[in-house]
């Protein structure tokens, strides 16, 4: 495995930068079970990262660790060059970490617009008494945030359901609300949880193609996890391979293709 | 063919956001107001302010109250009747002790102190939710009313144990005490009424309005994307209970004039003002006037109905009244869960496309 913590170009010519997250040493345990096992690794600014693993092998609790629901018994979470403390998952949110969910967590009450303007709650910080008003800065802010989440939704090509309560959609375009609501924030880093399960090639070939002009357009550094190896090897510029909370390859997707371990973990090994 | 949005096109985001989206809304609701500020109070008279429409007003208050907590983020509280009860009596000695203050003050300052017992009691809520939030509200609720049954200091060592509304006025007009003319009474519930309805309706469709539907909606994911949750809860307990302490203080000063605490603002109350919001509609302003109305008008119709129209007893009327009151309680809860708003609703649907099936 070539070291790559210094900024480099990938092979389509974009260029990666320093440092963003840095997981030294990270281990979670449940009481008796070890779900990560002194796991190191990096994101750079740019890239985009996937966590690849069979089932159990920890990659959802790695990024419950990153969006702080967990918070890890040893090891340290490193951001933008900084130590983070222990946080709760709001205030890991207001670092600039946005993330969607393996089974869609969206306000099903609420409708699209809305879903999607609760993205931008951290712009928004009008007093309760101006907003009371609606006058002066609440008002203001409203309408610049709904520009920004205007952007958002056309980037995304969900204008049509805008005003659609978000329980009426179908599966697909919930997902895609979803990463609209992650997006809306305007993260530095964007974790994306299987973001294609459960869809058709089409959906996926859709899916896949937002998140590169995502991390294109808007520069996002994306971590994410998916279990579609096509789609990953396709997308990913490094991954991580993860095998009962180990980690058991890190690299670029060929690297990780050849590498002896990840392959028996994938296609078994026989005990003889 | 008049309600129509074909052709009101919008070309700022301030317009697509304004509370009546569709301009014949618009114009009802202007009509509506004008009609209750311009030619109500001229044509009110002592039965139908007692009987009907001051008790529908002050309840609209205390169901919009609720409606937040309960509707927009998801706490359910059977805690009403206590911190109506807060309302009243912080109004209570706050006419008594400042009595050169406007009473208007007074009832917005007593709507402040309930905000702040509201919150004190929504403390719970960040550990416990649903069923067991319920019956921690309902500590208070029997809290609060032993409170102010125990301690004299809160009822002025009155021997009665009753708190008696002073006589205020507001332009020189009493509002309170017994001078106080009918359209004087409508018309200070119907100023609060209005005030609190647009200020209820601009805090909902902000952002502290997503940020109590996203608690309500699925917390974990409003954590995620950067709510926190005790504040979003704290926020909702306290801006509910100051409706609702204003909906107390007005229910005391206004309308009833005289009240002892467990008959007037008891557990009953707090049941009168959630079936109020689940009949009229969770997550509504509307919803809230119209469940207030339905509770209000319905025993009024079953008693002119029973005893004027078929000349039944007044007692077997007032039987008959409550086993009706439960059972279209029930018929709702099954056929139509979202409330009355959810009917208007649908009924708002079906007119944009009538007389046309698509």
């Amino acid at each position: 495995m070539k070291d790559m913590l210094t900024p480099y170009v990938t092979d389509d010519g974009r260029q990666i930068g320093e440092t963003l997250m840095d997981m030294r040493n990270i281990t979670l345990r449940f009481g008796g079970v070890e779900a990560i096992k002194d796991i190191s690794f990096n994101i750079q600014e740019g890239e985009i990262r996937a966590i690849i693993g069979p089932n159990g092998a920890g990659k959802s609790s790695m990024l419950n660790v990153i969006s702080g629901f967990y918070n890890p018994q040893e090891g340290e979470v490193w951001f933008r060059g900084k130590k983070r403390p222990p946080m709760k998952p709001f205030q890991v949110a207001r670092l600039g970490i946005a993330r969607t969910f393996q089974n869609i967590a969206l306000f099903e009450g609420m409708s699209v617009l809305d879903n999607v303007m609760t993205g931008r709650l951290n712009h928004m910080n009008a007093s309760m008494f101006s907003q009371a008003l609606w006058k002066g800065r609440a008002e203001r802010e409203e309408t610049e945030n709904r520009e920004a989440v205007e952007r958002v939704i056309d980037f995304l090509e969900i204008q049509a359901i805008r005003k659609t309560p978000v329980g009426r959609l179908p599966y697909g375009l919930k997902k895609r609300v979803e990463l609209a609501r992650a997006l809306a924030a305007e993260p530095k880093l964007l974790l994306l949880d299987e973001p294609m399960a459960g869809m058709n090639v089409e959906e996926k070939e859709d899916m896949s193609r937002f998140i590169l002009d995502v991390n294109d357009e808007f520069g996002t550094t994306i971590a994410l996890i998916e279990h579609d190896m096509g789609v990953v090897m396709d997308l990913s510029d490094r991954v991580i391979v993860m095998d009962y909370g180990r980690k058991i390859g890190d690299g670029t997707p060929h690297e990780v293709r050849n590498n002896q371990e990840v392959i028996d973990a994938y296609l078994g090994v026989s005990h003889d | 063919m008049l309600y129509r949005e074909a052709g009101d096109f919008k070309t700022s985001y301030e317009e697509d956001s304004q509370t009546f989206p569709i301009a014949f809304d618009r114009y009802r609701y202007w009509v509506v107001l004008a009609f209750a500020f311009l030619v109500v109070p001229f044509i009110i008279n002592d039965y139908w302010a007692n009987a009907i429409v001051v008790p529908f007003l002050i309840y609209a208050i205390a169901a919009i109250g609720l409606n937040i907590l309960t509707g927009y983020c998801g706490q359910v509280s059977l805690g009403t009747g206590g911190f109506m009860a807060v309302g009243a009596y912080a109004c209570y000695k706050l006419m008594t002790s400042f009595p050169d203050v406007s009473i208007v003050i007074h009832i917005i300052l007593a709507g402040g102190i309930t905000a702040a017992v509201g919150a004190a009691f929504g403390l719970p809520s960040l550990r416990i939710k649903g069923f067991y939030l319920a019956v921690a509200t309902l500590a208070a609720q029997f809290f609060l009313v032993w409170l102010f049954n125990k301690v004299s200091w809160f009822y002025n060592y009155s021997a009665s144990g009753q708190i008696n509304a002073p006589e205020r006025t507001v332009f020189g007009v009493p509002v309170t005490g017994p001078n106080t003319e009918a359209w004087a009474q409508y018309l200070i519930c119907l100023v609060f009424v209005t005030v609190c309805a647009i200020v209820a309706r601009n805090l909902t469709r902000g952002s502290l309005g997503r940020t109590w539907m996203s608690i309500r909606d699925m917390d974990i994911a409003a954590e995620i994307i950067g709510v926190n949750p005790l504040k979003a809860k704290l926020t909702a307990f306290a801006v509910s209970s100051f409706f609702i302490g204003i909906a107390g203080a007005l229910f005391f000063a206004v309308y009833l004039g005289a009240v002892e605490v467990g008959e007037a603002f008891g557990i009953q109350k707090s049941f009168l003002v959630l079936f109020m919001i689940i009949i009229g509609g969770l997550g509504s302003i509307f919803g809230s006037f119209a469940g207030a109305a339905f509770l209000v008008v319905l025993p009024v119709v079953l008693k002119v109905i029973g005893v004027d129209l078929l000349g039944w007893p007044t007692d077997l009327v007032a039987h008959f009244q409550l086993v009706i009151v439960g059972a279209l309680i029930m018929f709702f809860l099954i056929k139509e869960p979202h409330g009355l708003a959810q009917l208007w609703r649908l009924a708002k649907e079906k007119l944009r496309l009538w007389p046309f099936p698509y």
